[in-house]
């Protein structure tokens, strides 16, 4: 069986920035697995600009945001192997792949870094009434689709869900000669950016319907029209406000869940809010020496975090390799409020400069951020706090003496 | 005239509030950096947008393309006839030229992605 320090599984912006940071900090042996027949990840069919605004300080599109990690990757000669599906880790770190090339086959790490991203929601989750005729995409595999095949998936079209990659996929698919007549979102605002909500929608005049749903599928071979309804505060639909739209195809942009199936056989304890593993500031997993980063840990709404995240496990997982370093278990806990729906990481284990992600549940206006430990208290203003944007704060040494410390909102 | 719109400029996407004589902002609120006050100028006299979209390469592949300088609104639709009526020669690289000063725009489209 082959050894290696360092296995990282998934080369998309996370799994690149690991190993190019584990590859500077001196591990030599380590090795990429991606499942794709190339590195970039998810960013291959995102070919919207708006990338790398934080990193890099200019716009990118997708592909060329993935292409600066993928050269670095190349420049340092880092080994990765493509085509190549991983099926299982076990806690001893015995990782298990497949490939037509080599069949099913075993390697061995010191070290794994999970990277493996996320996926979308699957349609058969939504109760929607009527059959699943054709005609019926996830907003991500039309993407697919059309910037990577070139092929239009309908001409008249209905988007459920305002995430982001909803409504960049109305604008794409209008671009291309498709009638986009609604997005449809079931929540009273939208968990897509404003500037999409604006250079998305706004600029082709396509409606977005807050508070509606889609209620019937209609049409037995392929998809002949909707039924979308208002729904009130409960999200029940109100009967008398039904619609029929007729069209030919509805994108499902209704959100996207980590990709753990193989975390869940190793063992690695998940947590119930961001369906990723429960982690520490260096993003160490239950299971030591196992570290996750990116999509798999958490969903991220810009790749630049994404990035940032896989140099911190990265940088851990080569300090793990390097220094034989156990966990240090004294544990401070990150307690929130209701209002604050996750934080990542879920506790620290030890006093070094720490950043925390966090998203809140709801919409909230004029609110202070306050941060306590012990005496201490910090407060940061927010005039405005979305759940579909990741909030950052960092957490100053002093705040570390301690076994918890709190992260709550409050009224200005 | 007051106007209300959404900053593109960034994901912070901040709510602009103006008020314009003859087409130049006398006040403005909401903006968070001075790019936002930028934005609105341009925004009320010419808007312009990346066109972000793909091109059919020589091999039958799909080539991810964008303008290199933000094209005037109303001709995105112009361009896209244009670009889908192109077929890109092959070996590319990223930064490329493939279509030069469309529409007179003074914009270039360019490559996003290598391609062999
Ligand atoms: C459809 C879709 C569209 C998106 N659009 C945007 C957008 O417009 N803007 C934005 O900022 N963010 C977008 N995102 C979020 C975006 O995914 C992240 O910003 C970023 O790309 C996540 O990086 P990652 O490396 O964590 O995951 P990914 O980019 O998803 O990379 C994970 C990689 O792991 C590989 N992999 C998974 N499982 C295995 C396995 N078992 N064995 C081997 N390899 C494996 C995958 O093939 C993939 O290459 C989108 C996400 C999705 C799903
Ligand atoms: S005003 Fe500045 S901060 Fe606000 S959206 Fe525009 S560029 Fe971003």
């Amino acid at each position: 069986m082959d050894n290696f320090d360092i296995v990282i599984i998934g080369g998309g912006p996370a799994g690149m920035a690991a190993a190019i940071t584990a590859h500077q900090e001196g591990i030599e042996n380590l090795l990429i697995i991606e499942r794709d027949d190339s590195l970039g990840g998810i960013l291959r069919q995102c070919i919207h600009n708006g990338f790398g605004l934080h990193k890099f300080k200019e716009e990118l599109t997708g592909p060329e945001y993935a292409l600066k990690y993928e050269k670095k990757v190349k420049e340092l000669n880092i080994p990765y192997i493509l085509n190549t599906m991983v099926t299982d880790i076990s806690e001893d770190k015995t990782i298990t792949a497949t490939s037509s090339e080599r069949g099913i086959f075993q390697i061995k790490a010191k070290s794994i870094i999970l990277a493996m991203g996320c996926r979308e929601r699957a349609k058969g989750a939504l109760n929607i009434a009527g059959s699943r005729p054709a005609g019926i995409y996830s907003a991500g595999t039309a993407q697919k689709f059309v910037n990577m095949k070139g092929y239009l998936p309908g001409k008249d079209i209905v988007i459920l869900g305002s995430g982001d990659i909803g409504l960049i996929m109305a604008r794409r698919m209008t671009l291309e000669g498709a009638k986009v007549h609604a997005v449809c979102e079931i929540m009273p605002y939208s968990g897509g950016l404003a500037r999409n909500i604006q250079q998305c929608l706004k600029d082709f005049d396509i409606p977005l319907k807050l508070s509606h749903t889609v209620i019937e599928i209609h049409g037995k071979e392929r998809v002949e029209g909707v039924t979308i309804a208002k729904v009130d505060e409960k999200r029940n639909p109100i009967p008398e406000t039904k619609e029929y739209i007729p069209c030919d195809t509805l994108l499902l942009s209704v959100g996207l869940i980590p990709e753990n199936e193989l975390s869940k056989g190793a063992g690695i304890k998940l947590s119930n809010a961001t369906s990723g593993a429960v982690v520490d500031q260096k993003r160490q997993t239950s299971v030591e020496g196992i570290f996750a980063c990116g999509n798999v840990l958490h969903v991220h709404d810009l790749v630049d975090y994404v990035s940032d995240e896989g140099e911190i496990a990265g940088k851990s997982a080569a300090e793990y390799v390097l220094n034989s370093k156990t966990r240090n278990e004294s544990l401070i806990k990150i307690e929130t409020d209701g209002k604050i729906r996750y934080t990542v990481p879920q506790y620290i284990t030890e006093k070094e400069n720490t950043k925390i992600y966090f998203r809140v549940d709801n919409i909230y206006n004029n609110k202070k951020i306050i941060l306590r430990s012990n005496s201490n208290i910090k407060t940061f203003k927010k005039q405005k706090l979305l759940p579909g944007e990741m909030e950052t704060i960092t957490v100053p040494l002093e705040f570390l003496d301690a076994e918890s410390i709190y992260i709550g909102l409050e009224d200005l | 005239m007051k106007i209300e719109m959404t900053c593109i400029i960034c994901p912070v996407g901040c709510n602009l509030e103006i008020e314009t004589e003859n087409k130049k902002i006398i006040k403005i609120k909401g903006n968070t950096c001075p790019r936002g006050e930028k934005y609105a100028q341009t925004e009320i006299t010419n808007p312009v947008r990346t066109l972000t979209t793909t091109i059919r390469c020589s091999n039958g592949e799909i080539l991810p393309v964008r303008t290199d300088n933000p094209i005037p609104k109303e001709l995105i639709f112009k361009c896209m006839d244009i670009i889908n009526n192109v077929v890109c020669i092959l070996p590319i690289s990223a930064g490329d030229i493939i279509i030069e000063n469309i529409l007179n725009t003074g914009s270039n489209i360019i490559a996003s992605k290598e391609m062999e």
